[in-house]
């Protein structure tokens, strides 16, 4: 905790400070390298007007985008890693989770929010990419054990956002645990029958696919997202050869029967709230 | 006294050293016996015993990796068929394949002899092979998908005649490849962490080998974790960590010391309950003893963990899981309700 210093509310930044692209009037697609608007592209939701690339989203952003009136209650903002094994590669782990912190006004790659979406009070835990790559540790793992709890105490349907790089090495065994809990919480949500809807966005690797990810009764994809467990670069080592095109990709996932459906951001909201009528009957009032 | 292994690894080597001086200096006293000799052999044996004591009582943990991974390490299949009888294997996962990196049956564990009881049970566990063809065939322990669907089919089959589950962990990894991604690697690993978290009858882990990753995790969940004294288990190999975070295969020293990846180390923190005690110098230099030894931790888990009702158990399990974590929470300074536009 010694790394951590609350200097004010730092949840409250601003849409501009959260986009993960450069500052400046223009930026550069990262898929079809067109110059687009930064104003037009927050208008946008951050997805590329001439091609349909979706850039990384805070999960804040996600957060309005996806409750009714943009009205919700932020949770577990204040859990922070206590570097638990000293861990240090070539910057010590306080460093990395300072400057962390620093860039994203986060304390850690996860938080939690409670609202409605089409009217049902809903459960929402969104992961951060721009933190340490998103990555799971203790305080995410704990997060999100805490979205899935208030969610089967309070008897409402969960929505888990994902993107992350998978476990968080600095952490150790920790973070693997990470994985374990989660999904053991994944069955008190199952046993009382409520539903859990995966929102996977790019990208989803590692531990964070062999949990959660893959454990929800529908699986949406942005499209697409890079989602696997290993990565495509140990893969090309292991199998000596180059990877299909679109490999790992929300359209190949979906292919492949572990995707339901690819649906864009602009109609994310109002895909969950038809599934959730669907599963729930629609909200009274 | 025992020998020192015929694959030593690159810090046995002083041992190996002196172990070799000492048989040619006997060789010569059977020669011509001398007072003088065996003074100086007498000497260069103690000399032997510190050494070996110094070098296998501080090892570093880069250097229990290598005990981990010693070919001639107790796997699985050495494990069940020394203190189970009558192993029954069975094979494939009743959609796609069977998985030779991973195996799983019925036996007779034969509790008994460690005071407990003879019972039927299931064992899944991962499986390295010997020799080239073997290790090829076995995958080097690394599953498909395949394996921990079949490991799952067999847990099932365990909970329904309500026999308790013996996981033995020994995997650098879920097979990386391309077949295994199309065929749901995630979702194989994700399944049986999220319905072992629900099997309705006792599981008793061992980390034998190498754990490593969401591979090992994949059939290791349970009522009672135990880990061999020079096991490893964590997040990733200490090669991997290197690549990724040092940008170079160079550190894996480094790594293996930042990870913490010991069983000593995993103790403290809650992941793992027991420590199985080995062999000096691993449990290749005395196999025998390192089976009766696990034989006998396996016993007292399975007799702690008799009787308790499901829904206990269940409860239990999922606490257990979830204490798991360290973190700290920070005061807020407001309430932080945030609204839109
Ligand atoms: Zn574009």
């Amino acid at each position: 905790m010694a790394w951590f210093r609350r200097t004010k509310a730092g949840i409250n930044t601003e849409l501009n400070d959260q986009i993960d692209v450069p500052k400046g009037h223009w930026i550069k697609c990262k898929e079809c390298a067109s110059t687009v608007n930064r104003r037009e592209l927050q208008r946008n939701l951050l997805v590329c007007s001439e091609c349909g690339y979706h850039f990384p989203m805070s999960g804040m952003e996600y957060y309005r985008l996806l409750f009714d009136d943009a009205e919700f209650e932020v949770f577990d903002t204040n859990l922070v890693s206590q570097d638990p094994l000293e861990f240090t590669d070539r910057k010590p782990y306080p460093k990395r989770l300072a400057e962390a912190h620093r860039k994203t006004g986060l304390t850690d790659a996860a938080t939690g929010a409670m609202g409605k979406i089409g009217g049902h009070p809903t459960s929402i835990t969104a992961m951060d990419f721009k933190f340490i790559g998103g990555s799971m540790g203790s305080v995410v793992g704990e997060v999100i054990s805490r979205a899935i709890k208030r969610a089967y105490t309070q008897e409402t349907p969960l929505v888990i956002i994902t993107q992350s790089g998978g476990a968080r090495m600095m952490e150790g065994a920790l973070s693997l645990m990470q994985l374990a809990k989660t999904s053991a919480h994944l069955t008190r949500l199952h046993d009382k029958g409520l539903p859990l809807i995966v929102v996977l966005a790019n990208p989803t690797t590692g531990g964070v696919t062999a949990s959660y990810a893959m454990l929800g009764d529908i699986h949406l994809a942005e499209p697409g997202a890079l989602i696997g467990f290993a990565g495509p670069r140990v893969i090309r080592e292991t199998m000596g050869q180059d990877l299909p095109e679109g490999f790992q990709r929300s359209e190949f996932l979906k292919e492949k029967g572990f995707v339901d459906q690819i649906v864009s951001r602009a109609e994310m909201k109002s895909r969950i709230s038809q599934l959730l009528d669907l599963l729930l009957e629609p909200a009274a009032g | 006294m025992a020998k020192t292994q015929n694959q030593p690894l690159e810090f046995e080597r002083p041992l190996l050293e002196l172990e070799a001086k000492l048989e040619e200096m006997r060789a010569l006293r059977g020669d011509e016996p001398s007072a003088d000799l065996n003074e100086a052999i007498g000497k260069l044996e103690s000399r032997f015993h510190e050494l070996r004591q110094s070098i296998y009582k501080n090892l570093t943990r880069w250097q229990r990796v290598q005990i981990a991974r010693h070919p001639m390490r107790p796997y699985s299949l050495d494990h069940i068929s020394a203190w189970t009888d009558g192993f029954q294997e069975l094979h494939g996962d009743r959609l796609f394949g069977d998985d030779p990196a991973m195996v799983a049956g019925l036996t007779t564990f034969k509790g008994g002899r460690y005071g407990y009881k003879d019972r039927t049970v299931a064992i899944v566990g991962q499986q390295k092979g010997r020799d080239t063809k073997m290790r090829k065939y076995r995958r080097f322990g690394m599953s498909n998908p395949e394996g921990y669907r079949k490991a799952l089919r067999v847990m099932r089959m365990a909970a329904k005649f309500g026999k308790p589950v013996i996981c033995l962990l020994d995997t650098p990894g879920a097979f990386p490849g391309l077949e295994a991604e199309e065929r749901g690697q995630a979702e194989a690993i994700a399944r049986n962490l999220f319905e072992m978290a629900r099997l309705p009858v006792p599981i008793v882990v061992v980390v034998i080998g190498e754990g490593a990753s969401g591979g090992a995790l994949g059939i290791g969940v349970g009522d009672r974790i135990l880990m061999m004294e020079n096991a490893w288990y964590s997040v990733i190999s200490p090669e991997s960590c290197s690549s990724i975070l040092w940008r170079s295969w160079d550190y894996k020293e480094e790594a293996a010391r930042g990870l913490k990846l010991t069983a000593p180390d995993l103790q403290p923190l809650g992941i793992i309950d027991d420590i199985i005690a080995e062999p000096l110098g691993g449990a290749h230099h005395d196999p025998e003893s390192a089976f009766s030894a696990t034989g006998k931790a396996v016993a007292k888990a399975l007799a702690e963990l008799d009787g308790i009702a499901p829904d206990v158990l269940l409860e239990q399990r999922l606490q257990k899981f979830d204490a798991m974590g360290v973190f700290e929470s920070v005061d807020t300074p407001e309430e932080d309700v945030v609204s839109g536009s």
